[in-house]
């Protein structure tokens, strides 16, 4: 498949890096300013060694790139809330040219999710977006093997960051501020981690999730949200001498979204610690699936990208 | 399969509107073989669910019977029927109706729990919750007029811990405290 990749942080430079490993080709990459482009392959190590010197990706402009010939466009600009522009439009062009798109960027597909399956619905190309949920962990091919009407919830802990500042806080007996500078340290927590601890992103993944058991009707609005930012350490405590912990949980089933701190016991398969990711799929008659790993990083969300690709129908 | 006449199945369940209850009957039996089988049919025959018997033929009372504890569960209105049932088998019902609670689980409230009256919030969740608050633990590493953290263990009737926790998210919310409550479904 000739790949046309929107984004060039670490998730589209990945995908770009591993693309030839996989028996694809890229035909594009693009950040925000500039462009590689050309219908017989770019130079993939060139055009990163370009991005890594803050040089220009290529000569082109990032709007050449969706007029180029491609079979797949992956949209991995950052996640916007709300209209999730300019990633929806790039999606929208995708499909309206009866190509592909594959999806690392969450917002299309937890905002506008109805909207993306009717212009699906009206192309030769498809939508996958296996990506935007727990970066290398296959939770949505897990769910469409078992196929959606037998899964009736999907639980877990979908933010590595949250996940972090928990574990460290219970291991520590440390204080939240604390912990949270030391993550920022680490570079496991970004500069501004609103998203990541207020539990915008992981309600993001849950609505995602929703979307895919419920065949739409959810965006984030619909979720019920709450972070950890109150979470202090002495509750941590309390709930260690209970043989308990605290893990910021997601809930997705056709009724609804819940994202949360949750009393959890301390050596149960959600509790996992650190960075780790883990979900749990209900299913109506083989019982509770987990799968854990690595929920974030370019290379681990770069494979969910190309498995995704590989999954493709031939145009 | 096939044609054959239901016997009774779409007869509509035990459970009717108002749910289940759990509830602690205690009985003595003479010693004679037959007997336990004997207390235990009316138990069944008027809708209740045995949960558990507490039968130990060591435990002689003082009128030489045995001593026997059943947990049941049944819908509240039937329970009056099944002890008189017990009564009208000849059954010696010693106790009756003191509620056993089938389900515990483990909240943590966060917030100026001192501040907000923590003995109003726990007697608050015994009413509205309609749970016993079994144990207490409180963290208060800032001193009582700071952020403090509270564990308690609740006991809740079966079946009926997604609404305690409803209405215990609701008090939380009126009084600004974090609510962190277990998680109920899956395996976890």
């Amino acid at each position: 498949m000739r790949l046309a990749i929107l984004g060039a942080g670490d998730v589209g430079r990945s995908v770009a890096d591993l693309a030839g490993e996989y028996g694809h080709e890229v035909v594009a990459l693009a950040d925000s300013t500039s462009a590689a482009v050309d219908p017989d392959g770019i130079p993939v190590e060139a055009a990163l060694e370009r991005k890594a010197g803050d040089e220009a990706i290529g000569p082109a402009d990032p709007e050449d790139v969706l007029e180029t010939e491609y079979d797949v466009l992956v949209e991995a600009t950052p996640t916007t809330l709300d209209d999730a522009e300019p990633g929806f439009s790039h999606v929208r062009r995708a499909l309206e040219a009866d190509r592909h798109a594959v999806l690392a960027n969450k917002g299309p597909v937890a905002e506008r999710y109805e909207e993306l399956r009717a212009l699906e619905a009206d192309s030769a190309g498809s939508i996958r977006f296996e990506a935007t949920v727990g970066g290398a962990i296959p939770v949505l091919s897990t769910i469409e093997d078992c196929t959606p009407q037998s899964v009736t919830a999907v639980r877990g802990v979908l933010n590595g960051t949250a996940n972090f500042i928990l574990t460290r806080m219970a291991a520590e007996g440390l204080d939240y501020e604390h912990v949270l500078a030391e993550a920022q340290d680490l570079g496991v927590a970004e500069a501004d981690p609103t998203f990541d601890v207020d539990g915008t992103d992981a309600a993001l993944k849950f609505v995602i999730l929703a979307n895919v058991l419920a065949d739409g009707g959810f965006s984030l609005a619909d979720a019920t949200v709450e972070g950890i930012q109150s979470i202090p350490g002495s509750a941590l405590d309390l709930a260690a001498e209970d043989g308990r912990t605290i893990r910021l949980i997601g809930e997705a089933t056709r009724d609804g979204v819940r994202v949360g701190p949750r009393l959890v016991p301390e050596n149960g398969a959600l509790a996992v610690t650190g960075t780790r990711n883990i979900v749990q799929i209900e299913t109506r008659n083989a019982g509770s699936l987990h799968s854990s790993g690595r929920g974030a990083g370019g290379p681990e969300t770069a494979t969910a990208v190309l498995s995704d690709v590989g999954r493709l129908p031939p145009l | 399969m096939g044609d054959a006449p239901d016997s009774g199945e779409d007869e509509p369940d035990a459970e009717t509107d108002g749910g289940v209850r759990a509830y602690t009957v205690r009985l003595e039996l003479v010693d004679e073989p037959g007997e336990l089988l004997r207390a235990l049919a009316p138990i069944a025959d008027n809708g209740g669910n045995l949960l558990s018997i507490h039968h130990q033929r060591g435990n002689i009372t003082p009128r030489g019977h045995i001593p026997v504890e059943v947990d049941l569960e049944c819908p509240p209105d039937r329970f009056d029927d099944i002890v008189d049932a017990l009564r009208g088998a000849g059954v010696n019902v010693i106790q009756a109706g003191e509620e056993h609670y089938g389900e515990e689980v483990s909240v943590v409230l966060v917030g100026n729990l001192v501040e907000t009256d923590l003995s109003n919030t726990l007697s608050r969740i015994e009413d509205e919750a309609d749970a016993v608050v079994q144990d207490l633990s409180l963290a208060a590493p800032e001193g009582t007029d700071g952020i403090s953290s509270a564990r308690a263990r609740l006991a809740i009737d079966s079946g009926r811990s997604e609404e305690a926790l409803a209405a215990i998210r609701s008090i939380g919310s009126d009084k600004e405290l974090t609510v962190v409550e277990p998680l109920l479904g899956g395996e976890a």
